[in-house]
Parts: C-alpha cells; structure tokens; sequence
C-alpha cells in the first residue's frame, strides 16, 4: 500500500469517526442491572452527564430548624395579613420568609413582593402568586406523598434561585407553518426539545397534564381484538403517550426501564417500584395545574403568560430538573418544618 | 502502477461501447450516448447508458415526481416555506395521514388528503417501475426473478400503507412519510401493539434479514477467496466443476459439513431476501386486525417465558381508584 492510499484511508477513517460521533452519547456511560438477568433491566448513567447534575442538585447549607413548642405568638397574631403561614411561630416565620427570598428573589430581595413599606399590603402579583405557590407546596407535601414520599418539595425545588422555574409549559400552537390548505403539522415533526428533540407531539402537556391524564393508557389489555372491549386507542395516540414518556425519562434523567418491563410496558406486575411513584406523579401534575397555577392566569402581568395568554404550568421536568429524585432525594422539610403543612390547632 | 494478481482487480480494461440486443419491434430506442467513468468502474461496469426508459419508465417517474412534490412541498409549507429552517429540520419534517376520525373517508386535503394524494401517486409510481422492471426482463428473455423480488418489497410496501390501514377500516393506522417520523411510528406501533418482538412473523422477518447479511456475507467471501481460480465465472462452474468449486466446497464441508453449490447458493439468497418482506408483511397484516397485544397473544402460548421476580410486585394503581369510585 503506497503512502497516498495509506493517507486516503486515514482520512476516511478520521472522518466516519467524526459522523459517528454525532449518533451515540458520549463514552464513560455505566450500566447498572436492576432487573432479572438477561432481561435488559438496566439504569444507564453517564459520568459526565451526572457529575453535572450533581453540582446542580447540591442543597444550600440549612440551619436546624428552630424548635417551636407550639407556645408562644403565632405570625397571625403579630403580622398582619397572614394567610397561609399564620400558624408558625414568629421565629420560624421569619427565617422561612428569609429563605424564600434566597430560594425566589435573591437578587430583588423582600421588595419583590412585598410593596414600599407596609408588608402587609397585598399591592404587587408575585405576592398575590408566592401565597398560592405556598398553599401548593404544603398542599403537596400534607396530600402527595404517594409521590414525593417523606423527601417533600419546598420552593427551591422548582425554583432554584429564578424567579420563575427554569421549566415551566405554556399552551402552544406549535411551530409556525403556512396556512392555507398546507398540510398540518400537528404539533409534530419538528424538531421538539421538551420531548427529546424527536419529532412527536411537541406539547403533551396540554393533552395529557392540563385536564385528565387517563388517555395516557393506549396499549392493547388483551391479547386478540375482541370485539365487547374495543381498543380505541391509534397509533397515533401512541406517539402522543411516547411523547410524553420521553419528556419524563429526559426530565427524570432516566431510561424507560426505571419504571417499566419493556418486553410488556403496561404489565404492573413485572414494573419496578418506581412506576407507582411515577403513576401517583401523572395524577398530581393534572391536579396542580388545574387548582393552582391555571388560575392564576388573571392575576400575571401579560409578559409572565404564553403565547396563548395562558399562565405557566408545571410538568415533570419543574421539579426533577434531570435527577429522578430532586435534590438526590435529600429532604429539605426537617430544616423548613413549615412547608410539611398547616400545624393542627 | 496497477497490479495484476486476481480476476478481481481494479484494472480497467475498456473496448468499445456495449450496446446489447437490439429492443423488440415496437419498443422505444435506448435513450443516450453512452460514456465511461473511472469512478462507476471502481463499483461496477465503467460504461454508463445507454438508458431505456419507455412508457412505464417514464410514467412511474412522472408519478414518483409527483409524490415527491407533493410530500417536500408540504414539509417545506411545514417549516412556513423557510429553506434554511427546511434543511435544518428535513429529518424530523413530515407529511402525516389522516387523524382516525376521518376512518376511510376522503379528508380535506390539509387533514390528510396530501398524504393520500402522495400515498396513491407512490404507489402508482412503484407499480408502473415494476411492470417496466417485468417488460424489460421478458425483452431479454430472463427469467422473472428480479420482478418476483420487487414483488415481495411492494407486498410489504402495500400492507403497511393500503392494505391493512383499509383492513383496520381508518388510513390514520399507516406511515407518515418523513424519516424520523416513520421511525417513531414504527416504535409506536410495537408499543401500541404490545411489543412486535412476540409476532412470530416478525421474528421470521428478522431471521431472513439477517440471514441474508449473513448470506451474502458467505457468498460473496467465498468466490473473491476462490477468485484466483476462476470462481467468479460461477456458471460455468455449474455444469463444468473446477478447482475454485472444488475448494469452495470442500471449504464449507470442512467447516460445517454441508456445502451449497454454485447454483443452490443463488435460489439460498433470492429466498432469504424475499421471504424477509413477505413474512415482515404478513406480520403486520395481522397486528390489529387478528392480534391485538403480542406480548399477551406471546404469553398466551407459550412464547413469552416468565421470570423470577426481583421487585414486589404492583398492581394497578387506576383499578383500586376505579373501585373506590
């Protein structure tokens, strides 16, 4: 082999080498088995991928929280206008307003929501919000946790120093295409970040975590078509599901076997533990956003709400942020007892 | 300086043009001068054309035009006919069928009615290159082989867009014509149908896939390793045996006992490539209209083993909500 034809398969290689590398993730990937052996139940982590995440879900340093033996003068009592956390004491008030701001507003401070000198007044939205967002978050922690367990959430598990959560969703007419009597695009076949830049339905919040989340199920729950239990569900609609899936494999940061048997995605009984989790998850995402954050589409200023005049909502990547357990599953609740929710009387 | 050691090299000898028999009475005439490329002769013959096309030829590219442009004008009215957005995103552009509440009925045409057009043109186009692919065999007086093999393609090409989507009464159960988004379909239809990898005539497809690769791997490894002795001309091979046969079959006797001949290894071949379409699309003409979940149909026979349990297992959380309701 002369030295030319020597450089040509170099170049060759060099260059198959450089498309290849745009087809597979990075190296440095490990596979855990979780499931049976040789049933390809395995958690795949890559290092570089998760070492970032890990500085990401580190929790600020917490002091202990301060005791409260329930004597004392309650924030009612002191403060006025107090309508979620009345029933802390004054102390612990004040130290979880202070956090708040460090886990909200830390660059505005108190003055993002609270107005000129009287804190009491309810002048400025984002307090009319941030009491909402409180009631949600001890709401999730007293009545959710079927999904977040003891762990709990607390403002920074959204927020995380922003003002408004890095992940929020808004209705959406999809990309923008030629009218007329163009093909429609469905809200599909573009390139969709929020589901893994595939080319499915791009906003499967709106159909699957706005309203009722039961279309979800599309597979078939018997072997032959009978025809007393007609399956109305099309592929079509299966895309839409795989959608979301993928949304919250890429939020959770996990692959499709953390929660499912894929040789039987809908079978219960051969599904890891963390598929209840997540089930009891699919079913509090519709609630919140039916109860807390669509409502408060009256009180935003316009610039806060969607193109379609809707305000944010929240989806699975709002809390998980790419960790199956936000914050590597550490509680916050037992520094911030406040948010475990309201104390009995 | 080229060297010569083998039958198969990469000298390129070139006489004259090669014009073939003279096309029956009443065909159009090879369209054309033709000319030679060094590149085509590293791959091939270097000769390029002349090119007959003929009536069907030219009606299946008019056809296949046709669905082209309706299909790329319709992702480019997707992007808001935007051709730096149209080049960026063409992988994941699309033009979807019908949405299942049109069944088999004619949609308006921004609803469906572009992919049925597209879809009918294609097929026309597919059908016209087949007839054209017939004619041309029966004028040179082959055998039907080549037709027979396109045949199986078309079989599996009609099933997945025609034949079962009529069948499933509703054109919303065919491929959308894009490239990601008939690879997402395709993971969906397994999902949806309870996992395709329990579909016996799936497997059988897969087997003939494959089978072939491997085949073919086998084949064409055996006659470039018996090239030094003639082994290419494989015809004659047939009726009058020398040693590149010979070896070649002793070859295979020696390593797994059982030898294909030079003629049986060519009918190995075409079967595997066409069975792989036609069971491929027996297959999905029976997902949805005789089985309905795979995996079940799997268990239900025996197919899909069970394994040891690793987690406690669940039961369906919506049953005990349906309960208490």
């Amino acid at each position: 082999m002369n030295t030319v034809k020597k450089m040509k398969t170099l170049v060759v290689i060099a260059f198959s080498t450089v498309l290849l590398q745009g087809c597979f993730e990075a190296p440095n990937t490990e596979s855990t088995q979780t499931g049976y052996r040789g049933t390809g139940m395995l958690s795949t982590k890559n290092e570089g991928t998760v070492s970032a995440l890990k500085v990401k879900n580190e929790l600020p340093p917490m002091a202990a929280a301060i005791p409260d033996n329930g004597v004392g003068p309650r924030a009612r009592d002191v403060f006025q206008n107090v309508q979620v956390l009345g029933d802390l004491s004054v102390a612990e008030f004040t130290t979880t307003m202070v956090a708040i701001t460090e886990w909200v507003a830390p660059e505005q401070g108190c003055t993002y929501c609270h107005a000129g000198a009287n804190f009491a007044e309810d002048d400025l939205y984002t307090k009319t919000v941030s009491r909402r967002m409180m009631q949600m978050t001890r709401d999730i922690n007293a009545n959710w946790q079927s999904h977040v367990g003891d762990t709990g959430v607390t403002c920074l598990t959204c927020h995380r120093g922003n003002n408004v959560p890095e992940y929020i969703w808004f209705n959406e007419d999809g990309p923008e295409t030629a009218s007329g009597m163009s093909a429609k695009s469905y809200q599909q076949n573009h390139a969709a970040m929020d589901v893994g830049s595939t080319s499915m339905l791009s906003d499967p919040f709106s159909k699957y975590l706005q309203e009722d989340p039961a279309p979800i199920r599309v597979v078939a729950q018997n072997a032959l078509p009978y025809k007393n239990t007609p399956s109305k569900s099309s592929t079509q609609a299966t895309e839409d599901t795989y959608s979301l899936m993928i949304h919250m494999s890429e939020s959770l940061g996990v692959n499709c076997t953390a929660c499912h048997n894929t040789r039987a995605f809908t079978s219960w009984e051969q599904s890891p533990p963390a598929r209840m989790t997540a089930w009891h998850g699919l079913q509090m995402v519709p609630e919140l956003n039916k109860t807390y954050l669509e409502p408060l589409g009256s009180t935003y200023p316009e610039h806060r709400l969607g193109a379609l005049g809707d305000a944010p909502k929240v989806s699975c990547a709002t809390c998980h942020q790419g960790v199956n357990k936000p914050f590597y599953g550490e509680s916050m609740l037992d520094a911030y007892p406040a948010w475990k929710g309201a104390k009995s009387e | 300086m080229a060297e010569y050691q083998n039958i198969f090299n990469q000298v390129q000898v070139r006489g004259a043009e090669e014009f073939g028999v003279p096309v029956p009475r009443g065909d159009r005439e090879r369209l054309g001068k033709p000319f030679f490329s060094r590149w085509a002769g590293m791959i091939g013959n270097a000769q390029i054309g002349p090119f007959y096309l003929g009536f069907t030829g030219l009606m299946a590219i008019v056809c296949g035009v046709v669905a082209f442009e309706i299909i790329g004008l319709n992702m480019l009215a997707s992007v808001n006919w935007d051709l730096v957005q149209f080049v960026r995103q063409l992988f994941w552009l699309a033009l979807e069928p019908p949405s299942p509440e049109y069944g088999l009925s004619i949609p308006p045409l921004a609803e469906g009615g572009w992919w049925l057009m597209a879809g009918f043109f294609l097929t026309l186009s597919v059908l016209l290159w087949w007839v054209r692919i017939y004619l041309r065999a029966r004028a040179l007086n082959m055998g039907y082989h080549i037709p027979w093999a396109f045949a199986a393609a078309i079989w599996l090409f009609l099933v997945l867009g025609f034949i079962r989507p009529v069948l499933m009464g509703s054109f919303s159960e065919a491929v959308p014509f894009g490239i990601f988004p008939h690879l997402d379909w395709t993971a969906a239809f397994s999902i949806r149908y309870g996992n395709l990898f329990y579909n016996p005539f799936h497997m059988l497809s897969i087997t003939f896939l494959y089978g072939s690769a491997v085949l073919f791997a086998m084949h064409g490894a055996t006659i470039l390793a018996v090239g030094r002795y003639g082994g290419e001309r494989e015809i004659e091979q047939i009726t009058d045996r020398g040693t590149a046969t010979e070896r070649a079959a002793l070859f295979w006797r020696w390593t797994m006992g059982f030898n294909a001949t030079m003629e049986s290894i060519h009918r190995w071949a075409w079967w595997f490539a066409v069975l792989c379409p036609i069971t491929g699309g027996i297959g999905i003409l029976l997902t949805g209209t005789v089985v309905d979940n795979w995996y079940l149909w799997g268990v239900k026979h025996g197919i899909a083993p069970a394994y040891p349990e690793v987690y406690p297992p669940s039961i369906d959380p919506a049953l005990g909500a349906e309960v208490a309701k």
